[in-house]
């Protein structure tokens, strides 16, 4: 039993030690599980730029969406006698993307893994004070956040002089958000976390150069820093050795819709989609077909029944022109409407806009007014086109953040893909799923 | 005027804080804890207190959707509208709920009881559909009958 | 980075060179070079935040890269070799889309919209090619609200360009506006309906490239742009010289915009100098000749005050003066520091050197003599403001800067911003141009401004350093600081206390590690002490660093053309018609008392004959009415003169830039006093009175006579002035009802007013290219209507106007190889147990007596109170509000006493220059009491 568990561990270090009940992990759990281990070796034996290194050579990718490599994105802060001070590390943990809930697991059950992540991040980039960014629905997770971080400070994990190292301090706290997409971008939530509407910002500069009050802040998924601490323990070399693909370790990957068994689940990053769908969520439920499916939440694009053998990771996926995004997919069914559906997502994302750059502010909500004409039967063909060509003008670079190109992704493709069930709506003049 | 309690919570907000300013979010969730909801007065209020102006505030606090700046109900219904959701029974929901509480999204019931309000991505869709009154979560609601024992539950 | 100014690079657009500036970014580029490029939320005063999107273009990677990219052209720093195009037809399509977008919710309103003729909104849609509305959903809608008297709001408008909140909080430090709600749900405004408090609100209807925020005022009688007759002007509110476009319709004064001058005001102007014109409409302008005194009843009418008077026709004015001033025993000439220079000039003239009194009261008198002076003799150069807010340490010593000079304020704002944005430039490679990425990147981060005032003010709160206290304290801790950066500045001795040490240690750290130091203090309080204070610091900085710069705020439009004028004191006057050197005097826009207490302006009235040349009913007009404590008759024989917008005239600022303005219309029978003047002499026959027709001749004639007016006359091109042998219009090209507006009189046109004077004609026809800088008397530009149209006028963008700004400075520093310091240094303040050292208090709406007329700042004029610190109120028993009696002697006033726990013990704080309060020159030591327990007496009004 005690071997099999360490073997699961060592397959699903994320994920391994959970407890059955689903509840968190205490303290003496998790360092039963080897937690803080990693902190104390690379205290005891790591410089920083060792423990950079080790995450850069671990080709860690970060899980918030963009997938940029980790250790690339710490060396970036700048460092050295007279570079600026205090620096930060804030975990993203906002998780507001439609179809996306692998951080609260993470947060929910091992709450602890999250801030030893946080504290190696902090000691790779010479932070003394972190933030958690949690969404503020996240009630649980903030309880068991709460109770690792009183723990954590009382064994001197956190706090003053880090397990008596005369070097690293570090101050973490937690921010409950007050609800807006925005605050997921990295920048968005900065100015949140200042206390400020969660306007993006320009980059760059880069928050790693200029960022919390203007000092150099790493940002990062949840998901990328619970994979830290076993990277230090474990080495590059076995996180690599984790993944089917390039990239290194597992991913959580989810899955949500009209499947058998929705959930999450750990797995070798580079998992095929059909593994994923018909393996772990146990395929359609009885008397639904499965249409479509968006890879990685509400913005990536969709992929369609051909797609399915394909490997989830970055770059497979994008190659197929979508993104792995935050790897949870969102399944379609044939007894949901197309047209509803992008009405859904649509809706979210002009709601969620910022409203500080044009064509997001006004060419989401414009999109939203034609696909609910199409939908209630008030369409005609050129909306189609229109829908199309606004979705192409918000293209990434077009607009100040990536929140309408991530609009766009599923309008395109699902234009793409489900055009006759738009061009359906039109010429019957009404829902064919008798919807609206 | 705040009261004793509030202000404590306020400062609790505050404490690891770069300045006032900067936890004005904290503080505006934590009167909001008590009141339901921000009043214009209570905005005044807590701009003194967070030595701010009620305009700089208020730019913050109506930037946010869960911040209240209108009154709300004792509890306050979020139902997520979102994609995940949606395929799994969202419009059903929506209308069996609001059939049942005789109340569209963004009202409240006459009786000022619950208030119904659209939600993005609550974060459970392996739930779905999924709503959330006030600080528990609701997941499964299909069909949308099960949610009328839970509503019971909120008084 | 921090090495690119005055670099250039060579970009390629639409793959021609161009010869770029490294620092700029490439929408700045593109209209630098003249091209069409549209844009919302950049502004070249606030620079880029690409929020709009409506500036993008293509990037080339290189000559091989046919794809390219979409990029902001206001977020992209422009780098050698960088390929953009601007007509590639995917660029083309997205700015077409984004004016699509913007205009899905407007209301499409221009026919009844006070932007419409001057929108940027129209000049981009139609630069854009959006002609047709796609979308057939419902519009989102916005309340409006009640934002004072200034300001219009109409939300519907709205672009969400973000540049008011911009402005308003972020440039001009307002903290009562803001931006509510997300998405397409976005709001600019109060959280709450209300009078808009700062005193740059004005700046809103410019700064808002659509009908959102519209001018008020101008609304109350609408003209559009096309209709207005304008010319350049000079704000007369202050003494700053801020550049402005006065606009008339039908005989009276429409509204004011700003006037754009590089190096003076740049794109903005304060609310006073917008609104506070309509004084120049009031109902109580004088605008006829007339005598004024118990000897004419017989032939009398009843003016609007009840007195008697007869009004001169025509040809009576000048043989009536003639005798009066051919039987004077001993003229005296007042002049004013609100007046021309042309106008003093001839008073001068007129009543002989000997007998030329300056009109400022007699303290004020010997400051502006000091303040010229110190920078002349001195050699520490004045600023530009534009060079103010280029300082990266400033102390203010003693001034209340936004309060008498408001522009000054607004560039300490953004002189605090200098440290830091060079900080961002140096470490994180940030332009400055990105501006939220700069303010993000400094944060609450401040370069060092310290105050040192009486109380407290609206720059203490981005202040690193505030210190309260009598103005000759503040002048001993000015002393103390140049002490600490100067062995060779005098010592001054103690006491001071431990907090006044360190804050004099800390302002002498502050400006002397800086690269540009400014000192800045003035004449306001009425000290001479605080001057000298302030120019001792200025020398000993500038024996470290000669980019030290000192800037003296004096009191009025013209106070330091007057004061380079010379003429004596005011008591001098009085003396002389005590004396009975004189019995007749001619007062020039003055009304004496504000420069007199009352038994000096009573004396001096009490001349045989007093003319006065003025547009408004001053008490020198009219005398003290008989409910007065003193009664005083007012002037004899009175003289319309005409008000900025109705003449020309020169005015030298706090710079000492003298500036030209001009008569924008002519109304009625107001001269321009010097053209009163002129005839006065011409008519009494004065020798070379002939050699001084002209403003030109007037203004050479002043250049020869006064070597510190070296270089005046190219303030501006002379009269005779052509381009292409043709004068600058007046009106512009639409300018519409010409013929129709006199058609009930007469169908024939009538000739429009020739205009000798200058080379501006009151009509449409001349040259319509641009001007000379001090000729321009509007901004347009074919296919842009709005106030952006300066971009076109500039050398590149937010630069120089072209061939130069306005303006001809007349002051500067000597060429000194040693300060020589002042060695007075007063004592410390004391106290006295039964008076207190009153001193004034300035309000920018209120203070300025010109435009606190009108009505919309009359709205904002505080009502009167004398505030007295907290614990010398409670010494007396005195709580807030409640009427006391303050007596300067033969003056007392009852007024509710203003708590202010920062007021210095022992002094109290008297408004300046609102109503009803005059007759005593302040700073004057008074007695308070309580009224009614003793001390009877009467107070004024
Ligand atoms: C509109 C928007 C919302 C986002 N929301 C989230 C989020 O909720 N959680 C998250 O980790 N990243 C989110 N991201 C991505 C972040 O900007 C950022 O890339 C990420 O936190 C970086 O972490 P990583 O490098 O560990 O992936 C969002 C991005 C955009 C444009
Ligand atoms: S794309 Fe523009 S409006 Fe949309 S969220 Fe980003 S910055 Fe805001
Ligand atoms: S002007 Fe460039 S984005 Fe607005």
């Amino acid at each position: 039993m005690e071997g099999k568990n360490k073997q699961n561990q060592r397959k699903r270090p994320l994920t391994g030690s959970f407890r059955a009940d689903g509840e968190p992990l205490d303290l003496v759990e998790y360092e039963k599980a080897g937690g803080y281990e990693a902190l104390r070796k690379a205290l005891k034996s790591m410089a920083p730029k060792d423990v950079q290194e080790e995450v850069k050579a671990s080709n860690l990718r970060g899980r918030g969406g963009a997938g940029f490599p980790t250790g690339q994105k710490w060396s970036f802060v700048p460092t050295g006698e007279d570079a600026p001070r205090p620096r930060y590390v804030v975990a993203n943990a906002d998780e507001m993307e439609p179809g996306t809930f692998k951080d609260r697991i993470l947060m929910e059950n091992s709450p602890h893994m999250l801030i030893e992540g946080m504290a190696l991040a902090a000691y790779a980039i010479g932070a003394e004070h972190a933030y958690i960014f949690l969404r503020g629905e996240y009630v649980r997770s903030a309880r068991a956040l709460e109770m690792a971080l009183a723990q954590a400070r009382q064994k001197n994990y956190l706090g003053q002089n880090v397990l008596g190292s005369d070097f690293f301090s570090l101050e973490m706290h937690i921010h409950m958000s007050a609800g807006r997409y925005m605050c997921g971008e990295e920048t968005g939530l900065l100015n949140s976390l200042e206390g400020k509407r969660a306007m993006p910002r320009t980059k760059p500069p880069y928050p790693q150069v200029s960022g919390f009050m203007g000092k150099p802040t790493v940002v990062n998924n949840v998901e990328t820093l619970c994979n830290v601490p076993h990277i230090i323990r474990n080495g590059a070399a076995w996180f690599k050795s984790l993944s089917l693909g390039q990239d290194g370790g597992t991913k959580i990957y989810g899955a949500s819709g009209r499947v058998k068994r929705p959930g999450a689940w750990e797995l070798p990053l580079g998992t095929t989609i059909r593994e994923i769908l018909e393996g772990h969520a146990g395929g359609m439920r009885d008397g639904y077909r499965f249409r479509g499916l968006m890879p990685g939440g509400a913005s990536t694009e969709f992929l369609v029944e051909e797609h399915l053998d394909l490997p989830m990771d970055f770059d497979s996926l994008q190659k197929a022109g979508s993104r792995m995004g935050t790897g949870t997919m969102i399944i379609m069914d044939d007894r949901t409407c197309p047209v509803g559906m992008q009405i859904s997502l649509q809706s979210f994302f002009a709601r969620e806009s910022c409203g500080w750059c044009t064509p997001c502010r006004e060419g989401l909500p414009w999109i939203v007014h034609t696909l609910n004409a199409i939908e209630d039967g008030q369409g005609e063909m050129e909306d189609i086109d229109l829908l199309l060509e606004q979705a192409r003008l918000l293209a990434p670079g077009h607009t100040f953040c990536a929140l309408a190109p991530g609009a766009a992704e599923p309008l395109l493709s699902g234009v793409r893909y489900f055009r006759e069930d738009f061009e359906r709506h039109v010429r019957e003049k009404r829902c064919p799923w008798g919807e609206g | 005027m705040l009261n004793e309690q509030e202000m404590a919570e306020v400062e609790k907000e505050l404490a690891h804080c770069e300045n006032r300013k900067t936890g004005c979010i904290g503080a505006l969730k934590a009167v909001q804890r008590h009141r339901g909801w921000i009043s214009d007065e209570c905005l005044k209020d807590m701009a003194l207190y967070l030595e701010m102006t009620p305009d700089e505030l208020d730019d913050v606090a109506t930037f946010y959707s869960s911040i209240y700046r209108r009154p709300v109900g004792r509890h306050v219904i979020s139902i997520c509208d979102s994609v995940s959701c949606y395929t799994v029974g969202y419009r059903e929901l929506l209308r069996h709920i609001s059939e049942r509480l005789q109340i569209g999204p963004g009202q409240t019931t006459g009786d000022g009881r619950f208030t119904l309000l659209p939600a993005a991505c609550l974060g459970v869709c392996e739930k779905a559909p999924a709503i959330m009154i006030d600080e528990d979560v609701h997941g499964g609601l299909e069909p949308p009958g099960k949610v009328d024992e839970i509503l019971d539950r909120y008084k | 980075m921090d090495k690119l100014e005055g670099k250039t690079v060579t970009v390629y657009i639409e793959g021609k060179p161009c010869q770029v500036k490294a620092e700029q970014n490439m929408l700045e580029a593109c209209l630098s070079l003249g091209m069409d490029l549209p844009y919302f939320c950049w502004h070249p005063a606030m620079h880029s935040v690409g929020a709009c999107r409506q500036c993008a273009v293509k990037q080339f990677k290189d000559e091989n890269d046919k794809k390219g990219k979409i990029v902001m052209s206001c977020m992209t720093q422009a780098a050698e070799g960088m390929r953009i195009s601007i007509k590639d037809p995917e660029a083309v399509k997205f700015r077409a889309g984004v004016i699509e977008w913007l205009m899905l919710n407007h209301p499409h309103d221009c026919p009844v919209c006070d932007e419409g003729g001057e929108c940027h909104l129209q000049d981009m849609t139609v630069m854009t090619g959006h002609t047709y509305r796609r979308t057939r959903f419902k519009k989102r809608t916005h309340k409006n609200q009640y934002l004072g008297p200034f300001i219009n709001h109409e939300m519907n408008r709205c672009i969400q360009c973000y540049r008011c909140v911009r402005f308003y909080n972020h440039y001009a430090g307002g903290r009562d506006f803001g931006v509510f709600g997300a998405h397409d749900n976005v709001y600019f405004g109060r959280h709450e309906d209300g009078v808009l408090e700062s005193e740059f609100s004005g700046n809103l209807v410019e700064v808002c490239p659509t009908g959102v925020f519209t001018d008020r005022v101008f609304k109350k009688c609408y003209t559009r742009k096309w209709d207005l007759q304008t010319a350049p002007s000079i704000c007369v509110h202050c003494s700053m010289g801020c550049n402005i476009i006065p606009g008339e319709r039908y005989g009276n004064l429409r509204r004011i915009r700003n006037r754009y001058n590089g190096e003076v005001n740049g794109y903005f102007i304060c609310d006073r100098g917008r609104y506070g014109f309509e004084f120049a409409n009031s109902p109580g302008r004088i605008r006829e000749p007339y005598l004024a005194s118990g000897d004419v009843s017989s032939l009398a009418v009843e003016g609007p005050d009840g007195k008697n008077k007869k009004i001169l026709a025509e040809g009576e004015v000048l043989p009536y003066l003639k005798t009066v001033i051919g039987g004077a025993k001993g003229i005296i000439g007042i002049g004013s520091p609100r007046a021309s220079l042309e106008a003093n000039y001839l008073l001068r003239k007129l009543a002989g050197p000997g007998n030329f009194c300056s009109g400022f009261s007699e303290a004020e008198s010997g400051l502006m003599r000091e303040m010229i002076s110190i920078l002349s003799g001195g050699p520490v150069r004045t600023p530009s403001l534009r060079e103010a807010a280029m300082s990266d340490a400033v102390l203010v010593l003693g001034q209340d800067v936004p309060n008498t000079a408001p522009m000054l304020g607004l560039a300490l704002r953004q002189a605090v911003r200098q440290k830091p944005m060079d900080r961002v430039l140096r470490e994180l490679k940030i332009p400055h141009w990105n501006d939220y990425a700069v303010r993000d990147a400094m944060q609450e981060e401040r370069g060092p401004l310290f105050m040192a005032s009486v109380t407290g003010g609206r720059l203490d709160d981005i202040a690193a350093g505030v210190f309260h206290a009598a103005p000759d304290d503040i002048a001993r801790i000015g002393f103390r600081v140049a002490q600490a950066l100067s062995p060779n500045a005098p010592r001054a001795e103690g006491p001071f206390s431990a907090e006044a040490l360190s804050f004099a240690d800390r302002v002498a750290k502050g400006l002397k590690e800086a690269k540009r130091p400014l000192v800045v203090s003035g004449t306001g309080m009425g000290s001479l002490a605080l001057l000298q204070a302030a120019a001792n610091i200025a020398w000993a900085l500038w024996e470290g660093n000669r980019n030290a710069a000192l800037s003296l705020v004096a009191q009025e439009c013209n106070s330091v053309g007057l004061a380079l004028l010379g003429g004596t004191g005011i008591n001098d006057a009085v003396r002389a018609v005590e004396e009975k050197r004189a019995d007749t005097v001619i007062i020039l826009e003055n009304d004496v008392f504000d420069r007199l207490d009352l038994p000096g302006a009573e004396a001096l009235l009490r001349a045989r004959q007093v003319i006065v040349l003025d547009f408004l009913p001053t008490h020198t007009v009219n005398g003290l009415p008989k409910n007065h404590m003193v009664s005083v008759a007012g002037a004899a024989v009175v003289l319309p003169s005409a008000p900025f917008a109705e003449g020309s005239g020169t005015l030298v600022s706090s710079e000492g830039r003298a500036q030209r303005f001009y008569k924008v219309f002519s109304a009625g029978r107001a001269e321009e006093s010097w053209r009163w003047l002129r005839d006065l002499m011409v008519d009494l026959g004065m020798p070379g009175s002939e050699a001084l027709f002209s403003p030109d001749e007037v203004l050479s004639a002043m250049e020869r006579e006064f070597p510190a007016m070296r270089g005046i006359v190219e303030a501006a091109p002379a009269s005779d002035f052509r381009i292409d042998g043709m004068k600058v219009p007046r009106q512009p090209k639409r300018y519409s009802g010409r013929t129709a507006i006199r058609a009930a009189m007469d169908v024939h046109e009538p000739k429009p007013a020739e205009d000798a004077d200058s080379p501006l004609s009151f009509s449409m026809e001349g040259y319509d290219g641009q001007p000379p800088s001090p000729l321009i008397s509007r901004f347009w530009a074919p296919g842009w209507n709005s106030v952006q149209s300066v971009n076109k006028f500039q050398s590149e963008v937010g630069g120089p106007l072209r061939g130069g700004d306005p303006g001809r400075r007349l002051i500067e520093p000597s060429k000194v190889k040693q300060a020589s310091y002042f060695t007075d240094i007063p004592g410390p303040f004391a106290p006295r147990g039964n008076e207190f050292f009153v001193v004034p208090l300035y309000h920018v709406f209120g203070s300025e007596k010109l435009s606190a007329l009108s009505p919309g700042i009359g709205e904002r004029v505080p009502s009167p109170y004398i505030a007295l610190n907290t614990e010398d109120a409670k010494s007396k028993a005195l709580s807030q509000g409640e009427e006391v009696r303050i007596d300067f002697g033969v003056v007392s006033f009852r007024l509710p006493v203003e708590l202010d726990p920062l007021m210095p013990r022992g002094a109290a704080g008297f408004p300046f220059g609102l109503p009803g309060l005059h007759g005593v020159v302040l700073p004057a030591w008074g007695r308070i009491s309580v009224p009614g327990a003793g001390a009877g007496g009467q107070a004024v009004e």
